[in-house]
């Protein structure tokens, strides 16, 4: 595959096979060795670079991302954050100054992590480096750093022009010519933004000769809000899907936010998430609770479906060879949906249980309720047993503790390294609990206490 | 004086830049081959038959070793000769490496090596502390039990009593560099090894011991690594072993780094503990008798677990005076990683076994725990003048006072007065500041006041809950094993007056360099950009000891202090000869050199030295003085000092999932009169959040069969930024060090790890809020274990 891009400013273009990574290419051919590998898996950030595209800069695993996903984008290494003629970027002199490196060997990540930052003029630290893992200093001198860089200007050189490329066949820029092509190639693996087929690669070691790239296909990441519902093409990013979450389902984007790391949001789409049919995918349980529908393509065949309707059983999804997922679509209101997270770590951390609860009450009865758990079975499905209980009663404690009673009908979950199957049936029933008590107005978040 | 600045890390633009480099950026000649180990699937057994074929036929493999091919010692321990780099046919843990695949790339290596068909015999694999106990599957012939007075009597004839047992669980190191080495053969058979390494020495005695060749024909390079917390200080010898036999073999450089679920699945990791306690106290909480059980998982190889149960017994104290006290120690072996030190080596469980006590008796007398750790501490050092502390905060910039840390001489010949008060093993315990400490603390963070708001918030809050906590630490500092307190040092002055400086400790984040720097310096009377820092090179400075137990500073600090008082003596005795002076009346101060009435520069007086035939190179040598110890009978004088340091920790639970968050900390510690106090306070946060990820989100999990099941920061979770304490005041308590160590200063690399150990006792306190119960939390406090406490403080 022939891959044009700006490296630190300068044409490249590279002859690659499809799944070499960016970190790999770096280090090895480009002898450019500031940028690290951590844990080849996107979970450390210490290989962070700063990839700009038509939306603007943004920070992304280089170990993790393959070079034809950078055909037609911009990448800023370490080395090309101080500028040309050796000077430090204001984040690296405040990281200097403020005693934030100590090994050093995350610094470059979190560098290009609090530089990408700096250059959106983004002051929630906490989210911006939740990707970018260190060991030594205890995260305190870092945030101080990225504080005492905030208002010094953004160098010149850190402006990014984008080169100019023809259409590749390995990247199709409109849907017809991908369905076409991926109805003809079913064997064919599609990556979006790679941050699971990335560890395919790096981590499972497999070879993948037949791949289709959808970075460049702009019809499929459109985001497109109507006068009732919201609909989501499958290559949109998680950071496009929470931008737009944060004004219309605010605890959705409060998941989203949670959901892998900025790094990690930057690249996974929110088809790639639902496509891939893991149990512990956060955005099925949300999407089910919002009663959501999902197209599908096969060739220049259309279909829609209910969500929950995909997840047929573990590891198996209703999507025939050649037929790919195209988008989502979503009600625009739902002012009592409520998602919750639980995990081991707060960020950048999958989840153990993951909850999210849309129950209407009218009248004080509930009169629908749609609630899906994520990490409690083979597939993420709704608690129908719970609904039953609820639908029709009223809106009270007597009635919640019924029906929580009922979630060991719907799921029968397994223990793992993450949590046990007590557990997980335990925090099921208590997070009915914290819904009663957060739609009551009760404070129920550890996030929203201060010290 | 250079020294006690607040000066950056020597290699902060380095890193900033991303021009650090570590062992996989150093430029590679042509031909460079890669290394991946083939690993054990199961956790117990022999190989029955190993068909490589496969391996050997993958692309890009060069060559495939198993035991069979190494021509000398297979055997990468660093104690016991127990740990062979590739197995012998026996295995002892799922995870073990079984051969060895030499290749033309990393990623060729690794896919080779999963190309191996493997039939093992297998058997039951000893996994849990349970298991070892019912097997009695341990290292050493028993147990081994310190003990201080008649315990038996003090607990029967105790006005209260009570029994308890805690879990701790083990922690990966997560050293965000993973292990690296790289071999480059020399002509006649000489061999260089840059190693990601803690202990340059040990690398240069396994690679010598692995390729039959003396130890002067091996040299071993180590200018940084990316962490170490002492997962390099063993844990490095397989790879530079296996580099060096693989150069030796195909005559080619190579390289070896482990992808990080091989670093996690196939390196050692902190012990886990179960400590029981039987503890006898008054009705004012004082301890009167305490009987501990200390178990602990050291895995398949002995590695450095005895000296770490060793500190785990030694701590079991911590500031507390035990006026009887039985501490048995079971050093159990099992089928798994072969655990090794970790950032406290054993004493951060041995404190965390009597923090546990003191929680524990409060809760029945209804007192303040931090009320009854004041009860029971040590009597306070006497005669020192610790009025008023001169606090350094880490928000508030640091100033640049002169702190000349020379302390006020004492009576005996290295410690204050001897006290009355002995440790359970002995020691009079003489420079105890934790009083004036804890009381400065306590004010500081409002810990009275915060804890009456926390229960009236707690009051009104059905669903969350918030606790508070305060803890100590105490920690002893010097190797356990006293031959191993020694350091060396060289010092070169150039003409030009630059100076060239290099000692055996290592730089894996800490500062060391930069710290002995500003002592050479300081010694010169120069600024410290003249003093070039070098890489840790075992042809420099021989025969080292691993940069572990805090001791960098102290020991290679001092090294350095003598190597340049060498030759600083010496360029006076040449300059007061040819001004006719007397050599006391030579000074170094600011960069010049006052002699009598004249002043030259600095250089100038260097390159006088040199026309008058001066050497201007010299070794320093240091050894820590008044040590003394019996690990056997437990009986001695281990340690040279104490480090000390306190933290008061807020948090906040929910009780519907047990999900929890720090809220606030608040750190006063001991770095004595500090070298650099702001890489001194970056220890200390970095400590404290490493400590609290420990007792919380980081969690060990293996199955059944004896597989690592969190084995990649996907499933091992260390704490994020977003975990730090949105509050996080760290002080400096800054005085001098009652012994005389280099400038007065303290070792400051662990002890504030264990100040972490408040966190979990903060959401013990917090989960007490729930019910009338004892919440017995065990560690790690994921939310998991958090919710079962809440049920169990409900009853």
């Amino acid at each position: 595959m022939d891959v044009t891009f700006l490296l630190n400013g300068e044409t490249v273009r590279v002859a690659t096979e499809p799944t070499q990574t960016l970190l790999d290419w770096l280090r090895i051919e480009r002898g450019l060795c500031g940028t690290k590998e951590g844990c080849n898996e996107g979970d450390c950030g210490a290989c962070t670079v700063i990839v700009s595209d038509t939306e603007g800069a943004k920070a992304l695993n280089a170990c993790i991302l393959f070079l034809p996903q950078l055909h037609g984008k911009s990448v800023r290494t370490v080395e090309g954050i101080s500028g040309p003629d050796g000077q430090l970027h204001p984040v690296q002199q405040a990281m200097v100054d403020k005693h934030g490196s100590q090994c050093g060997f995350c610094t470059p990540g979190f560098i290009a992590s609090m530089a990408t930052g700096h250059l959106q003029g983004r002051t929630d630290y906490d989210d911006i480096l939740a990707g970018n893992l260190c060991r030594c200093t205890g995260y305190a001198p870092i945030v101080r750093a990225a504080e005492a860089a905030a208002d010094e200007p953004i160098p010149d050189w850190m402006h990014d022009a984008l080169p100019d490329v023809t259409e590749q066949p390995f990247a199709p820029e409109n849907l017809d010519a991908l369905a076409t092509w991926y109805a003809a190639n079913p064997d064919a693996t599609l990556i979006a933004g790679a941050t699971d087929v990335g560890l395919w690669v790096t981590k499972q070691l497999r070879d993948l000769q037949q791949v289709a790239f959808l970075s460049r296909c702009q019809e499929l990441r459109a985001i497109t809000v109507g006068d009732g519902d919201i609909k989501i093409g499958a290559a949109a990013t998680m950071t496009d899907v929470m931008a737009v979450m944060r004004e219309h389902h605010p605890s959705y984007a409060e998941l989203i936010r949670r959901y892998g790391s900025e790094q990690v949001r930057n690249a996974a789409t929110i088809g790639g998430n639902i496509a891939n049919g893991s149990p512990i995918g956060d955005n099925p349980p949300a999407l089910i609770a919002l009663g959501a529908t999902l197209h599908l393509q096969n060739g220049d065949m259309q279909r829609d479906i209910p969500i929950e309707d995909f997840f047929l059983a573990y590891g198996q999804q209703d999507r025939a060879p050649g037929e790919l997922v195209t988008g989502v679509t979503l009600p625009k209101h739902a002012s009592a949906l409520r998602c919750y997270k639980i995990s081991k770590r707060f960020d950048q951390d999958i989840s153990a249980v993951c909850g999210c609860f849309n129950i209407t009450v009218s009248e004080g009865k509930v009169t629908e309720a749609r609630i899906a758990v994520g990490g409690m079975a083979g597939t993420p499905h709704r608690a129908t047993e719970v609904e039953r209980v609820l639908i029709g009663n009223p809106w009270t404690t007597q009635t919640i503790d019924a029906a929580a009673a009922r979630f060991a009908d719907d799921y029968t979950p397994m223990s793992d390294m993450r949590a046990s199957a007590e557990y997980r049936l335990q925090t099921a029933q208590n997070l009915l609990q914290r819904y009663f008590a957060d739609m009551s107005g009760q404070e129920t978040s550890v996030l929203k206490v201060q010290a | 004086m250079s020294v006690a600045k607040p000066l950056p890390h020597d290699a902060a633009l380095l890193h900033v830049t991303g021009a650090a480099r570590y062992v996989d950026d150093i430029p590679t000649p042509k031909g460079t081959l890669h290394l991946a180990f083939g690993l054990s699937e199961i956790a117990k057994g022999t190989i029955r038959a190993l068909n490589l074929a496969e391996v050997k036929s993958a692309a890009g493999v060069v060559a495939v070793l198993t035991a069979d091919n190494l021509p000398f010692a297979n055997d990468v321990s660093p104690s016991a000769h127990d740990e062979p780099l590739l197995s012998d046919g026996r295995i002892h843990y799922l995870g073990q490496p079984i051969f060895l695949v030499v290749a033309t790339s990393h990623l060729a290596a690794r896919k080779a090596a999963r190309h191996a068909q493997i039939t093992y015999a297998q058997e039951t694999p000893i996994l849990t502390i349970a298991d070892a106990l019912a097997a009695d599957s341990r290292f050493e012939d028993g147990p081994r039990i310190w003990t201080k007075g008649d315990v038996d009597q003090a607990l029967s004839q105790a006005p209260q009593r009570l029994q308890g047992r805690i879990d701790m669980g083990g922690q990966e190191h997560f050293y965000l560099e993973g292990q690296a080495a790289l071999a480059l053969p020399q002509e006649g058979g000489d061999m260089v090894v840059h190693s990601s390494t803690q202990h340059p020495t040990e690398i240069q005695h396994k690679v010598a011991d692995a390729l039959g060749l003396p130890m002067h024909a091996v040299r071993c390079e180590v200018r940084r690594m990316g962490g170490g917390f002492g997962g390099k200080e063993s844990q490095g010898n397989a790879l530079a072993v296996a580099c060096a036999i693989a150069a030796q073999k195909t005559g080619q450089p190579c390289k070896m780094r482990y992808d990080r679920d091989d670093d996690m699945i196939i390196t050692g990791k902190r012990h886990d503990f179960r400590i029981e306690y039987d503890a006898g106290f008054d009705y004012e909480g004082q301890l009167l008798g305490v009987d501990f059980t200390q178990m602990t998982r050291c895995g398949w190889a002995m590695d450095l677990s005895l000296p770490v149960a060793d500190r785990a017994m030694l701590h079991a104290d911590n500031a507390y005076y035990l006026p009887t006290a039985r501490i048995t120690s079971h050093r159990l072996k099992t089928n798994t990683q072969s655990a090794t030190a970790f950032r406290g080596f054993g004493g951060p469980q041995g404190v965390l076994g009597i923090e546990r006590v003191m929680d524990h008796i409060a809760a029945p007398l209804n007192l303040d725990p931090a009320h009854v750790r004041q009860r029971n501490y040590y009597a306070q050092m006497n005669g020192a003048g610790l009025s008023a502390p001169r606090a350094v905060r880490a928000q508030d910039g640091i100033s640049e006072q002169k702190k000349l840390g020379t302390g006020k001489p004492y009576s005996a010949a290295f410690s204050p007065h001897k006290a009355q008060q002995t440790t359970p093993y002995g020691m009079p315990i003489t420079d105890f500041i934790l009083h004036d400490m804890t009381e400065a603390l306590l004010e500081s963070s409002d810990y009275h006041g915060r804890r009456a708001a926390i229960a009236a918030w707690n009051a009104g809050q059905p669903v969350l809950k918030r606790g508070i906590a305060f803890s100590p630490v105490k920690f002893g500092i010097s190797f356990t094993l006293t031959h191993l307190n020694q350091a060396g040092a060289l010092v070169h002055v150039y003409q030009d007056g630059s100076v060239h400086m290099n000692h055996g400790g290592t730089e894996m984040g800490q500062g060391l360099f930069q710290k002995v720097a500003q002592v050479a310096a300081s010694r010169f009377g120069i600024d410290v950009d003249l003093v070039k820092i070098t890489a840790t090179d075992t042809g420099k400075v021989p025969n080292t000891s691993a940069t572990a137990a805090s001791s960098g500073s102290d020991l290679n600090g001092m090294a350095v202090a003598k190597a340049c008082d060498i030759i600083r003596d010496r360029i006076a005795a040449c300059l007061a000869t040819l001004h006719q002076s007397r050599v006391e009346e030579v000074v170094f101060k600011d960069g010049h050199v006052h002699v009598g009435a004249e002043t030259i520069t600095f250089a100038q007086a260097a390159a006088t030295a040199y026309q008058n035939r001066v050497s201007l190179s010299a070794t320093g040598f240091y050894k820590t003085p008044d040590l003394s110890w019996d690990r056997i009978k437990g009986k001695g004088r281990p340690f040279f000092y104490f480090a000390q340091g306190a933290a008061v920790s807020e948090v906040v639970i929910d009780t519907l999932t047990g999900e929890n968050r720090l809220l606030r900390a608040d750190v006063l510690h001991d770095a004595g009169a500090s070298l650099n106090p702001a890489l001194d306070i970056g220890q200390v946060e970095g400590g404290y959040v490493q400590g609290a990820g420990w007792l919380t989100t980081e969690e060990l999990v293996w199955d059944e069969k004896g597989s690592l099941r969190t084995h990649a920061p996907a499933t091992y979770k260390i704490p994020a930024c977003g975990d730090r304490p949105d509050v996080f005041n760290v002080s400096l308590w800054d005085q001098p060090n009652p012994a005389q160590t280099i400038y007065r200063s303290k070792a400051v690399g662990e002890p504030p790890f264990m100040l972490g150990i408040s966190v979990l006792l903060a959401l013990s306190d917090a989960i007490s809020a729930c019910g009338p119960y004892y919440p017995d939390l065990q560690a790690p406090a994921t939310a998991e274990e958090v919710l079962r406490a809440v049920g169990r403080a409900r009853g």
